[in-house]
């Protein structure tokens, strides 16, 4: 039996390292997190964060290097394909290409039905019933719809349908990568807001993961900011707004173009993500921190919780909060 | 002799300087296809004064990116026609020749892609791609093209510039590449940039650096520039018009701090509303547009964004609003009911909330 108070998922003291040429890269670099049942946690950060293989070793395509993920109560940090089976109907995942991610020789119905089809649940009747169903709930018109192939759809109509596709097998968890950064505002908005109502209408639990801190917030309980394959800073999404208490997550909201001529520009971040091959000693943030000191070089910040459920990773976290108690 | 007088050497201002540097009127751009024609572009005028910034945002298919390719004249070509003309320091560039386009390109008017992977070619080192046109357009030779290319790759902020030169554009990262992108724009020193949808893809911190990049050159080098987008945040701040394009027509012109102060067409205040803020409240419900932008094929009659919006009265659907001013000159819209402070002088007449 599961305790229904625990975690959906908990990822614990993750790492992900890729061989490349002689040298070894950790894309993930011992990162911890829960996410709760019906909880939308957001993961934002730059390319190169390590955001999506954090995504991809949950539902294991990726291999963890070390460190556990559990599942509804079970270890599935190891299990073999056979076992595995089972566990990844309950989490499904949406990408951020949605025309790609869709095969442009099938029609949606069956792009649709196919997980079911897979799984040998009922007759082909039944698919096709259930497909039109789904489709209809994500605002595609079944009757126009179902006969026609991917190529014929706009992004934000294929977006659609993958997560039509997605939620076929009644997932518990939905991983949703980039979700919405190769779609216009108008249609983002529309995508976001489905996922807020399927999300209440289906209890589904959401990993949401985007560069961008304004989408992420509009859709997440609590977020998560990854640099270099590392938690910098967690905590409510609308606590880290009111106090982000890292300089990296301050540096992401400033970035965000906000649709007001008088908002005062941020000071840009400088700089790209430093080589994940060679990471900056101590606090891997320290090359483009306006606050950087030689203390940041030597000594690596750990998590520290500043307020109830907000941690940093920081030792000069911005002010309004102090990381010693 | 500096390669900014031979540009403007071989291409002297037929107009006075306190005229509009680019003059569009009337500029329809139609493509024949097999189901019927698309006029992609229909009907648009707008002009851009010397040294100022002007952004064109609309939705895919709104025409913004086929508006920049006619303005350039790159078009296909078969199967296209245009009408209408292009100003460009007094000359119509619609009337020249091939060859005497290729005078302006580069020279005169430069693009800048969305696509930096797409754009840039992916067998040839950075370096002979920035010096082809350095070497083509203002006769220079092979060291001192080398310079200058490496010249422009620190001024656009890359690190190491001689190295990145023997690069090719997949050994760079997208800001990279749309770095790259830019100082091939800016190699023959133009007078006008069109930087079409430059940052779309990109993380928003490597955004936010791409645009104050173009800001901080455009200054430097007095350039004009028009920055199309479907993002009115990203033209918020950096631009000084902007001109809102929906289903190939202008349909709302204004100096920015207007625009955002006093929308006049529902379908302004609707792109404005769909951007997530980060002051809302986490789980704040988006505005959203309902449907989608119409077939050009066979555009919808009266007011083109009526059957999406939530004010739409019969007359909008049967007769269409033509541009008129709004108080000023420099603003323009067309709507037959226009909000006044953003907010409507009609009631609603269907729920405008997307399924």
């Amino acid at each position: 039996m599961t305790d229904p108070g625990a975690p959906l998922l908990s990822v614990d003291h993750l790492t992900v390292q890729f061989r490349v040429g002689r040298g070894t890269v950790q894309a993930v670099s011992d990162v911890s997190f829960d996410v709760r049942r019906g909880e939308t946690l957001g993961l934002v950060g730059e390319s190169g964060c390590g955001k999506s293989t954090t995504g991809r070793t949950v539902v294991r395509v990726q291999r963890p290097t070390r460190g556990s993920i559990r599942f509804d109560g079970h270890d599935i940090t190891a299990m073999r394909d056979r076992e595995l089976r089972p566990v990844r109907r309950r989490m499904q995942m949406i990408f951020q290409d949605p025309i790609s991610s869709l095969n442009p020789r099938r029609r949606v119905s069956e792009i649709v039905a196919e997980p079911l089809t897979i799984d040998r649940t009922g007759t082909p009747a039944e698919r096709a019933e259930r497909a039109r169903h789904m489709l209809s709930s994500v605002g595609i018109d079944p009757d126009q719809a179902g006969d026609r192939r991917p190529q014929e759809f706009s992004g934000g109509q294929c977006q659609r349908i993958s997560i039509a596709r997605a939620l076929m097998s009644d997932p518990d968890l939905l991983i949703c990568d980039e979700p919405v950064s190769a779609l216009d505002v108008s249609v983002q908005a529309q995508i976001l807001n489905l996922l807020a109502e399927l999300r209440a209408q289906r209890d589904l639990t959401m990993l949401f993961i985007a560069h961008d801190l304004a989408v992420v917030k509009n859709v997440s309980d609590r977020v998560a900011v990854m640099y270099l394959g590392k938690i910098v800073e967690i905590a409510p999404s609308d606590e880290l707004y009111r106090a982000p208490g890292h300089h990296y997550t301050a540096a992401l909201m400033a970035a965000i173009p906000e649709p007001d001529p008088g908002a005062p520009r941020g000071q840009t971040l400088g700089g790209e993500l430093p080589s994940p091959l060679d990471p900056p000693s101590g606090c891997r943030f320290r090359t483009r921190c306006p606050a950087a000191t030689e203390r940041c070089a030597v000594e690596e910040p750990p998590l520290v919780e500043i307020a109830p459920g907000h941690r940093v990773a920081c030792h000069f976290p911005l002010a309004g909060r102090t990381a010693t108690p | 002799m500096s390669p900014r007088r031979h540009t403007v050497d071989a291409f002297p201002d037929a107009d006075e300087l306190s005229d509009p540097l680019l003059q569009v009127t009337d500029l329809t751009t139609a493509f024949r296809t097999p189901r019927g024609t698309v006029r992609a572009v229909d009907g648009v005028s707008l002009s851009v004064r010397r040294g100022t910034t002007v952004g064109v945002v609309g939705e895919s298919g709104s025409g913004k990116t086929v508006l920049s390719r006619s303005i350039m004249g790159l078009l296909p070509p078969h199967g296209v026609e245009r009408s209408g003309t292009v100003t460009f320091a007094g000359r119509d560039l619609t009337a020249m020749s091939a060859k005497e386009l290729r005078s302006v390109w580069g020279l005169q008017i430069a693009m800048i892609f969305q696509d930096p992977m797409t754009a840039l070619n992916p067998v040839k080192r950075v370096g002979a791609q920035i010096t082809e046109s350095l070497r083509l357009h203002l006769g220079m030779d092979r060291g001192e093209a080398r310079q200058t290319a490496a010249a422009l790759l620190e001024s656009v902020g890359i690190p190491s510039p001689e190295k990145r030169l023997r690069a090719y554009p997949s050994q760079l990262s997208g800001g990279m590449r749309q770095r790259v992108m830019i100082a091939i724009a800016l190699a023959c020193g133009p007078r006008l940039v069109l930087a079409d949808e430059p940052t779309t893809g990109l993380d928003v911190t490597i955004q936010a650096q791409i645009l104050d990049l173009l800001g901080q050159l455009q200054d430097e080098r007095h350039m004009t520039m028009i920055l199309v987008t479907h993002d009115l945040g990203v033209v918020a701040t950096r631009a000084d018009e902007i001109v809102v394009m929906y289903a190939g027509k202008v349909v709302e012109r204004a100096p920015t701090a207007t625009l955002f102060a006093d929308p006049k067409m529902p379908y302004t205040r609707a792109l404005m509303d769909s951007i997530p803020r980060l002051a809302d409240p986490s789980g704040t419900r988006l505005a959203t547009i309902a449907g989608r932008p119409p077939e050009l094929i066979d555009p919808p009659a009266g007011c083109r964004f009526a059957p999406r919006c939530p004010w739409a009265q019969d007359r909008c659907r049967t007769s269409e609003p033509p541009l008129r001013t709004a108080g000023s000159e420099a603003h323009t819209f067309a709507c037959w009911y226009p909000l006044t402070n953003g907010r409507p002088s009609v009631p609603v007449t269907h729920d405008g909330v997307a399924p």
